[in-house]
């Protein structure tokens, strides 16, 4: 029976679905959009602002600092200053202190990986079932605030601080050591904060080893140690990478960690930045040491993000 | 082949390193004294004094709202990017927006800090929103620098699940958008309530972004512990570590127990319908 159904005008959902298929806002394309928009927004132009600003004139108000572009006599006045870099590379302070945020970063860095890499190969060498729960021992504490991490070193770092006290009682030392306000204190600060993003990508790589190779190099008569160093470690490399940049690169730019646990002279330029924009108000300077951070940070960034990509293109794929 | 004890030592040492600071803050949080390092007896003055602190407890409200907001947009937005990375293989723009979300990740606080608030202050002056710096300015720049994290776990999520599900169901002529929330999202659920709870910790947590992005009255509780620790050591932060460090505690438990037990069932179940 072919009874014709009426032909019904198309309701207001559907024709609001078709406009919005036609101009691409449909699916795929109104997904991409959200994210995609979100980030352009807040995450890409705001650095174009900060390059703007870096190269503006400091002034007394709010915003603290000149227009660029200006209406003068009838034409455009384009107003460019690089007094804020200039500074930069005149101001003995600022060269010291990008020198020793990158010490610092990379002593971190170091001490994180000799103390990481053997906590990740043990629970990647572990029992599979154990190696659930010590992946969380190792995540939990990152669940329990960063700030109040850095406090509980304080109180044990301090001059009569209980690993003073400690080392004293032990008869180790006759006088206290005096490592709370030091560099030191920075150096076991960062590298207590950041271990477990060190362990995590260390341990992603070493648990997918293949350990027949393993097996075949002891059949073969390898020492264990000579295993190690001619197998696991060049293989691990994706993971020392991945996790040596996760922790390196932040650390340039810390700067809760040294105000907290360094002294007034221990410079880096994360505090640098901080000092400039909150106790002398100067934008444009701040603004200027945060891209010159960035030149030296982007060699990095793109390191990370091309091991990060490998991931990415696996789930593509 | 023998297997070296070394890496367990080590691994055991790591432990101890990683947790010892957290013991010690919750040990001294009930001493009765203010010096933190000498014993001198069991006290809950701290928490006393940290319940009368009218300013701490406001703050506290004020970030627990925060981070709830930032959770809430960062999970939508961070599952959408992860799908984008995960499941949309090549699209237009697809290396720049891969570069966009994660460097976030990396990227130091008081850059990002500092490009949000020049990005606040130019919007203002261009199209006056949003007015002034508080509560607002703060959650967005929150779920900017969260989604990304948000954005990993999803994704890692959804590289490891099973594709021939949403093939089906593709295959019997469902949309995408069906397949997305009948089939894709109860799957990664757990990965969604994991990315909500990160977004939230991370922005209960931070104080350089939101000391950039913030205005008069809307002090978070972080810029109240930044503020009284760096002149020194205050007896009442650690009542409020061991606050913390419980809530987490308990939430953990909560959690590895719930799981626990979801595996205990599936595990019946499929015994079950072996059997069958």
């Amino acid at each position: 029976m072919a009874a014709h159904l009426p032909v019904r005008p198309p309701s207001l959902k559907q024709r609001a679905l078709a406009v919005t298929r036609r101009l691409g806002l449909t699916g795929r394309g109104g997904v991409i959009l959200g994210p995609y928009a979100w980030l352009v927004l807040f995450f890409l132009v705001p650095f174009l602002i900060v390059l703007k600003i870096s190269v503006a004139e400091p002034a007394v108000g709010i915003p603290p600092f000149t227009k660029l572009i200006e209406w003068v006599d009838g034409g455009l006045d384009l107003k460019i200053r690089f007094s804020g870099f200039q500074a930069l590379f005149e101001d003995d302070l600022y060269i010291l202190a990008y020198l020793n945020s990158l010490k610092i970063a990379f002593v971190s860095t170091l001490c994180c990986l000799l103390i990481g890499y053997p906590m990740a190969y043990a629970i990647a060498t572990a029992p599979e079932k154990r190696r659930g729960p010590l992946l969380m021992l190792i995540i939990l504490p990152f669940w329990t605030s960063f700030l109040i991490r850095v406090y509980a070193w304080m109180s044990i770092l301090k001059d009569e601080g209980l690993l003073n006290n400690l080392l004293l009682s032990l008869g180790i030392i006759h006088e206290p050591l005096k490592i709370l306000y030091t560099d030191w204190a920075v150096y076991i600060g960062i590298t207590y904060s950041y271990l477990p993003f060190m362990i995590l990508p260390l341990y992603a790589t070493l648990e997918k080893l293949d350990h027949t190779l393993l097996e075949a190099a002891a059949d073969l008569g390898a020492r264990p140690w000579k295993a190690f160093l001619t197998i696991t470690l060049p293989l691990s490399l994706p993971g020392i990478i991945a996790g040596s940049l996760l922790v390196f690169i932040p650390a340039v730019g810390e700067f809760v960690i040294p105000s907290l646990l360094g002294g007034s002279d221990t410079l880096m330029i994360g505090r640098e930045l901080w000092n400039l924009f909150f106790n002398s108000r100067d934008w444009p300077s701040a603004s200027a040491v945060a891209i010159a951070l960035l030149a030296f940070l982007v060699g990095p960034i793109m390191i990370f993000q091309h091991f990060q990509g490998r991931d990415q293109d696996k789930g593509a794929a | 082949m023998r297997k070296s004890r070394l890496p367990m030592i080590l691994l055991g040492a790591g432990l101890a390193f990683l947790y010892l600071p957290i013991v010690l803050l919750v040990v001294y949080s009930f001493n009765d004294n203010r010096s933190l390092t000498v014993w001198t007896g069991f006290s809950l003055r701290w928490y006393h004094e940290l319940i009368e602190d009218g300013q701490m407890l406001e703050a506290a409200w004020l970030s627990l709202r925060i981070a709830f907001a930032t959770a809430c947009g960062a999970v939508v937005l961070g599952t959408l990017a992860g799908m984008m990375l995960a499941r949309f293989g090549a699209f237009r723009g697809r290396a720049l927006f891969a570069g966009m979300i994660s460097a976030p990740l990396v990227m130091p606080e008081v850059i990002m800090g500092l490009a949000l608030l020049l990005l606040f202050v130019s919007l203002e002056q261009l199209i006056g929103w949003p007015a002034g710096r508080g509560v607002l300015t703060i959650v967005l720049a929150h779920i900017t620098f969260t989604m990304s994290f948000v954005a990993v776990v999803i994704q890692s999520r959804l590289v490891s699940m099973d594709v021939s599900l949403e093939e089906a169901a593709m295959d019997l002529g469902a949309r995408p958008a069906k397949v997305f929330f009948v089939i894709t999202l109860p799957i990664i659920a757990p990965a969604i309530v994991s990315g909500w709870l990160l977004a939230f910790t991370l922005s209960l947590d931070d104080l350089v972004i939101t000391s950039f992005v913030s205005g008069p009255g809307s002090t978070t509780l972080p810029m109240i512990v930044f503020s009284s620790i760096r002149l020194g050591l205050k007896p009442e932060i650690n009542a409020l570590a061991t606050i913390v460090v419980a809530v987490v505690a308990t939430g953990i438990g909560l959690a590895g127990f719930l799981e626990a037990r979801r595996a205990r069932i599936r595990e019946r179940e499929e015994s079950q319908a072996g059997r069958v």
